[in-house]
């Protein structure tokens, strides 16, 4: 599924990444526990969190996530988003929960980090 | 390789500085990136960077990061002036947190941090005085065979 599929699917805000709309995204992982996005990410993952602090770009930055989607409409304030911009991380904000969210992209085919 | 001789970085971290956290391990990220080093093993030592970089922000006053390279291995050195640690073996312990709330609301203190470090790592020594501070000495070899 490309970026832009998320974006269509979770209804999302593209907050940074425009220009990452074509990548391919095969897995994802959701957390708000950002020890356990870094003791269990993989690189290439599509991450999927409600907390919306720096740490959350820098984690996904150090992991290798591929792009991050913000739920509950939450998004990164202007450092964290300029710490986006810096390590070409795209992030998107959807307005949608987070067991919604997991839903819609499992059921249209990605995958959970222990099906990798 | 550009580092044959090996090459030497040091970094300061400054306790409970959030904002900042985690900077000092996007750098080093950056140096193996343009260094070449393996995409694989570049992440486990951001990873365990990281880690103990933010251990550094939310317990102790301030640290200092050495990262070595040389053509077998990348090490890195964290000493750090703070309360310590009372017991390292349960530190190690997946789970065993002393994190504040705040510290929590960061999204870390799940008591995953020193277990991951050793997950990634292939040595780590963690050393601690109680009242002045901690050590931790990591190993990442950079060859897979090297791998312990």
């Amino acid at each position: 599924m490309t970026l832009e599929e998320v974006v269509k699917l979770l209804e999302a805000e593209i907050v940074w990444g425009e220009q990452y709309l074509d990548q391919e995204f095969e897995f994802a992982g959701a957390s708000d526990l950002m020890s356990d996005v870094l003791a269990f990410g993989k690189a290439g993952v599509l991450l999927l969190t409600g907390l919306a602090n720096i740490q959350s770009v820098c984690t996904a930055r150090i992991i290798e996530a591929k792009a991050v989607v913000y739920v509950r409409g939450r998004k990164p304030d202007k450092e964290g988003i300029e710490l986006a911009r810096m390590n070409k991380l795209p992030i998107l904000s959807t307005g949608f929960l987070m067991y919604k969210a997991c839903g819609l992209l499992y059921s249209h085919g990605i995958r959970g980090l222990e099906d990798r | 390789m550009a580092f044959d001789q090996g090459l030497s970085h040091r970094f300061e971290i400054k306790g409970g500085d959030f904002a900042k956290a985690g900077r000092v391990s996007l750098e080093v990220k950056e140096i193996l990136h343009d260094l070449g080093i393996d995409p694989v093993i570049a992440r486990r030592v951001a990873i365990v960077s990281y880690e103990a970089e933010m251990n550094v922000v939310m317990y102790a006053t301030r640290g200092e990061m050495v990262l070595q390279l040389d053509p077998e291995a990348i090490r890195i050195v964290l000493e750090d002036e703070g309360p310590g640690i009372r017991d390292t073996e349960m530190a190690m312990r997946e789970g065993y947190s002393t994190a504040t709330e705040q510290m929590r609301e960061m999204g870390f203190g799940a008591g995953m941090g020193l277990p991951n470090i050793k997950k990634n790592a292939d040595r780590f020594e963690l050393t601690s005085e109680v009242g002045k501070g901690t050590c931790c000495r990591i190993v990442i070899h950079l060859s897979p065979g090297g791998r312990a």
